[in-house]
């Protein structure tokens, strides 16, 4: 049985620390990164893979319990509204015409085709302090 | 409206569960974190998170703004009731343990439950009534312009 409780230990507390890290570097790329589109991205996937891999981290540390269940409960919960916030927030900046760097969009309706530029002023930065 | 169709999609799939989620909250407040005040405000979150993707006359459709104000009435009084009876079983305003004399615990634990159930309608039900009151103002961007 001590070799059973070092794999769940071992296991489960490999996939916490994974998950936090994979929180922190999502964090930092929340900050660090210069437009909302990368910013986005970066918040956006490694909150997933680490909200999956801390829950299944303790998923292991709570063996086959009432809390597992509730974990799988909130890991499944959290795995469809993450993204779908995710895409709620880039799908208004979208169409509100906050486009990404050099690229256009096509809304095509019926025989109707538009193209929407990027406007210049839609990308306006602070002055970064920052020696170039 | 019709171009939310993933936010349609799983605002579907989520009432349901987020309603379940609530009555557990409301019901099983007496075991694990959780009551009244708590579950009316989850209760009140399906409500309008259907509201803000499928918009305020549907909403308004399923959950009439005259029922919601009737139940924020309905709560209180629930709440108010089990003081009264209390009192009229001649103990003091909400002395659940009166309603059993012989096992004070039994009328402890249903007057704890019916005093809940009062204030989570209350909180559900003003949730929503607020909700109401700030979505039926006229929009300041107009829908055609997203």
């Amino acid at each position: 049985m001590i070799a059973l409780d070092w794999i769940v230990g071992i296991t489960s507390w490999a996939s916490i620390i994974a998950g936090s890290a994979f929180m922190v570097i999502g964090a930092i790329g929340t900050l660090r990164f210069p437009d909302f589109w990368s910013r986005v991205h970066a918040v956006s996937v490694t909150d997933s893979a680490g909200m999956l891999l801390l829950t299944l981290g303790m998923c292991i540390q709570g063996g086959f319990t009432l809390i597992t269940v509730k974990l799988v409960l909130i890991g499944i919960f959290l795995f469809i509204t993450g993204p779908t916030a995710t895409h709620a927030v880039a799908n208004a900046a979208l169409v509100s015409g906050f486009l990404p760097r050099g690229a256009d969009r096509t809304i095509v309706s019926g025989e109707k085709k538009e193209i929407i530029k990027p406007k210049a002023t839609s990308r306006k930065r602070k002055p970064s302090k920052a020696k170039k | 409206m019709r171009h939310h169709l993933l936010l349609r999609v799983i605002t579907k799939l989520l009432v349901g569960p987020i309603i379940l989620f609530a009555l557990y909250v409301q019901f099983h407040g007496d075991y694990s974190p959780g009551g009244g005040f708590q579950a009316g405000v989850i209760f009140a979150v399906a409500f309008i998170l259907f509201g803000i993707v499928f918009g305020l006359t549907k909403v308004k459709q399923v959950f009439p703004p005259w029922i919601v104000h009737k139940l924020a009435a309905l709560g209180v009084l629930i709440y108010a009731g089990t003081g009264i009876y209390s009192l009229m079983l001649g103990s003091t305003f909400l002395n659940y343990g009166a309603f059993t004399p012989a096992h004070p615990e039994h009328g402890q634990h249903w007057g704890i439950l019916i005093v809940e159930l009062g204030v989570g309608i209350t909180v559900a039900a003003v949730m929503v009534a607020i909700y109401y009151a700030f979505a039926a103002r006229p929009p300041v961007i107009n829908d055609e312009e997203w």
